[in-house]
């Protein structure tokens, strides 16, 4: 412990109460506040899955006007991916990118605290959309024109703005992470000794400052469209409705990126720690990581091929998006392989990320039928694209993030969580996972559209099997807060290591981390060996 | 990896960014509620809300950076904070470029694909059959649609004030460059007189803009409303414009901070940033030159 009094003794001490979490410039302090939003988010989103699924129950209308049914698809699915995903993988790179090169905090501390404080006011903005006249906004989260032009509730316009502050929140969090990654390494650290959650983190933050400002593009163009006349959307004017779903794919492509590769990172750690055995093939995925994100940029029109693209287009965009799968693919068989005679364990964190493998597969497959643009004729907008989405993002990313919680919880608390408990909502959230969303793949494919309130008879069984699940998923997530606080309130103390097969840097801290993580560069010795191991 | 430090510079915590996330709050509210408030006859109090915000920005804005600049006029910046900022600064130009990448796509993919499909050439000519008797051109004088958005009368020629405007705009990276030359050399006077001359020549092409606006408006019947010609011809020179503006405002911060004598030959990273930026509106510019005005 003395290491950690010499290290925050030449700081003042931060303020307490309320004023250290509104003025710190701390990355732990700034990481736990992004992923206690984000906890906060998922639950209003998940209310909002629920009330859906509730409605969903049975066939007719049972709880909610379709009007109302609409605005809580749009805002499910906003909150989820701004709210709940996003910021928790920007929290976790908050809390350990600098723990993992070894650095003192985050490159840009003051810039860090406004990315996030941005974020709850975005979102009280968003959430008053819901109380405004003509209710909240009801056009689905890709908010296509016209729909959210002509025919938009007068609540657009608060969306618009919400939008673009997340988006500066966004971007800002995203050249911090960089700076902080090309800049704050420990001293002989090279590029090709980052632990892939950092790799994995510096291709997304190019991502997103790559494509949240054509988010705010195609936001801006919705408003002047909107209230200042012009026509980008509207074909009486030379417009066209379809430039609406361009620009928004060629955000919103990487965007489905951005919400995957930080799992990916996030898997690429604790696979080998639990099967004791250094990563398969670390080159190969850096570089699976990095070609995914350059063709993520030239697939975007995979959204639209039912919208009347010219032939050469389907073909162009159902090939390179194909071609994702190769790199996709690198790195399922690499976290195999790295399992592979090795000596696994299964705690709580290892189980999570195996699911992930697994189901995100099924994810990945999925894609693959969708992308075969002559058979998404069928598919497009049904529930089947549901199922995909939801397998890539549900037991893809948010999985991953509990399998991160769980990991590194020991090391932020310096207390392990009750292991049994863990293991309970892992199983608990598995079987819901599944029982919500598997389903949806055969109501897809026979025929069910997504985004409708009501359907025809023949769904009625599995979309009663789908709301079961939810509700039964939804529920168990309550297990989640109960470990979280009942590990850091009387968890028995954890050690340095906190995992027998854990490498890397972070662990070379103690366990809770003290409030600098290093102020003085790490040895550059010590650094290269653990960080060999913790990649 | 040039010095390696000893050790590492933390600022301790700060209260300008949540003062900024509020007044970033306040604008987005009050430019919202103001926005909305146009098609209705109720005032409320929206302006105001987005003033005191703005208002609010502006203050935190210079406070934040006078804390900034007397920290490192102290002495308290490494080399590897300077290279933080540098890397910050890059990154954030890059997303500047693709906010700009957005409608000059949006441009590339109506002249290409929509109004010509709309006129009944190409692989979706079927569009035509919408607005059957239109015809593609452009620029774009006869929308689909000629009451709900009448194109214009006529379109802005390149060859004058465009021209003359990219003359100015050129010019002024050179000079800029020359200011930063200088400034290397540690000539306080010479940095002063190609700095100004640098912010005139931004204002000059500032007053050219308003005032092709100006004639566009009213001689030209080329607005907002005129079609997709309009809308991206304003979206685009629009926001160039106000990247102008904020660049002369950031010019003339640096020409105060010269006079101050806050600069010195090889400490200057506030002046660079600004330089950097001011080139890349440039560059913008000559896109624009190209690609709405000329072609
Ligand atoms: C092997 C990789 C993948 C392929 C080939 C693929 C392919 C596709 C295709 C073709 C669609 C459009 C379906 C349609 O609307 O008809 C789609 C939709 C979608 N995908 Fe993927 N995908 C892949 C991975 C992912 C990942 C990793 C994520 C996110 C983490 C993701 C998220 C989504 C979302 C959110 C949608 C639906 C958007 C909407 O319309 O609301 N996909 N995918
Ligand atoms: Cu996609």
């Amino acid at each position: 412990m003395s290491s950690t009094q010499a290290m925050t003794s030449h700081h003042a001490t931060p303020p307490s109460g309320l004023m250290r979490w509104l003025l710190t410039t701390n990355h732990k302090d700034i990481g736990t506040l992004y992923l206690i939003f984000s906890l906060t988010m998922f639950f209003a989103g998940g209310t909002m899955a629920l009330v859906i699924r509730a409605e969903l129950f049975q066939p007719g209308l049972q709880f909610v006007q379709p009007e109302f049914f609409n605005q809580m698809t749009t805002m499910h699915g906003l909150i989820m991916v701004f709210g709940a995903v996003m910021p928790a993988f920007v929290g976790l790179a908050n809390w350990m990118v600098p723990m993992m090169i070894g650095a003192p905090d985050m490159a840009l501390p003051r810039m860090n605290n406004w990315s996030f404080w941005i974020l709850p006011f975005a979102f009280s903005l968003m959430f008053m959309t819901l109380f405004m006249e003509g209710g909240a906004p009801n056009f689905g989260w890709t908010f296509y024109a016209p729909l959210s032009t002509t025919y938009a509730p007068p609540s657009v316009t608060y969306f618009i703005f919400a939008v673009h502050m997340m988006g500066i929140s966004s971007i800002m969090g995203a050249i911090n992470i960089i700076a902080t990654i090309l800049n704050l390494r420990a001293p002989g650290m090279r590029m090709m000794d980052m632990p892939l959650f950092v790799w994995t983190w510096l291709i997304t933050a190019f991502l997103l400052i790559a494509a949240m400002p054509v988010l705010a593009g195609v936001v801006t163009m919705m408003l002047m469209d909107i209230h200042f006349g012009t026509s980008f959307f509207d074909a009486a004017g030379g417009g066209d409705p379809v430039l609406f779903q361009h620009v928004f794919w060629f955000f919103g492509h990487p965007e489905v990126y951005i919400m995957i590769l930080p799992a990916f990172g996030i898997v690429s750690q604790i696979i080998p720690t639990f099967a004791r055995k250094r990563l398969f093939g670390y080159t190969s995925m850096v570089w699976a990581t990095s070609s995914i994100a350059l063709l993520s940029f030239i697939v975007w029109a995979h959204h639209m091929f039912t919208v009347g693209l010219p032939l050469v287009g389907e073909l162009f965009f159902m090939f390179s998006t194909m071609l994702i799968a190769v790199p996709t693919g690198v790195k399922v068989f690499n976290w195999v392989a790295t399992m592979f005679r090795g000596s696994m364990t299964f705690e709580t964190p290892m189980l999570f990320s195996l699911a992930f493998v697994v189901l995100f597969t099924i994810g990945g497959f999925s894609g693959l039928m969708l992308a075969i643009a002559p058979a998404d004729f069928q598919y497009h907008d049904t529930y089947f694209v549901v199922a995909h989405f939801h397998y890539v993002l549900v037991p893809g990313a948010v999985f991953s993030i509990m399998a991160a919680v769980y990991y590194w919880l020991p090391k932020w608390t310096g207390r392990y969580y009750d292991e049994t408990m863990g293991k309970w909502h892992f199983w608990l959230s598995f079987i819901g996972v599944n029982l919500t969303f598997f389903p949806m793949h055969f109501i897809g494919l026979a025929g069910m559209p997504r985004r409708i309130p009501d359907y025809a008879l023949q769904f009625a069984d599995f979309n009663m099997v789908a709301s079961v699940g939810a509700f039964m998923f939804g529920l168990s997530q309550l297990l989640f807060i109960y470990n979280i606080v009942q590990c850091v309130r009387e968890g028995d103390p954890a050690d340095k290591r906190v995992w027998e097969g854990s490498q890397g840097l972070e662990w070379s801290l103690p366990s809770p981390a003290p409030y600098h993580s290093f102020s003085e560069p790490p040895d550059t010795k010590v650094a290269l060996l653990l960080t060999k191991g913790g990649r | 990896m040039s010095s390696p430090t000893t050790t590492y510079y933390v600022p301790e915590s700060s209260r300008w960014p949540i003062i900024a996330s509020i007044a970033l709050f306040l604008m987005a509210l009050g430019a919202a509620g103001t926005i909305n408030a146009l098609e209705s006859d109720g005032q409320g109090v929206s302006h105001w809300l987005l003033i005191a915000g703005a208002l609010l920005m502006i203050w935190v804005v210079f406070r934040w950076f006078a804390g900034v600049i007397r920290e490192s006029q102290l002495g308290l910046y490494s080399d590897q904070i300077d290279r933080s900022f540098r890397w910050g600064m890059s990154w954030f130009i890059f997303s500047e470029v693709m906010f700009f990448a957005a409608f000059f796509g949006a441009l590339f993919y109506v002249r290409n694909f929509a109004v010509p499909w709309l006129g009944g050439e190409g692989d979706k000519a079927i569009a035509n059959q919408l607005w059957q008797g239109f015809s593609a051109q452009w620029p774009l004088m006869q929308t689909p649609d000629m009451e709900r958005f009448p194109g214009p009368q006529e379109v802005i020629s390149p060859w004058g004030i465009p021209l003359l405007n990219t003359v100015l705009l050129l010019s002024s990276s050179v000079t800029l460059t020359i200011a930063h030359k200088s400034l290397k050399l540690g000539d306080r006077d010479r940095v002063q007189t190609w700095l100004g001359v640098t912010i005139l020549l931004g204002l000059c092409f500032l007053g050219f803009q308003i005032e092709e606006y100006i004639v566009a408006y009213t001689e030209l019947g080329l607005t907002l409303q005129a079609g997709i010609y309009g809308a991206t011809f304003f979206i685009l020179t629009g926001f160039h414009g106000a990247h102008v503006t904020l660049g002369t405002v950031m010019l003339i911060i640096i020409f105060i901070r010269v006079l101050k004598g806050h600069f010195s030959a090889d400490n200057h990273f506030g002046f660079e940033a600004v330089s950097w930026y001011w080139h890349f509106v440039d560059v913008v510019w000559v896109g624009l030159f190209l690609f709405v005005y000329i072609l």
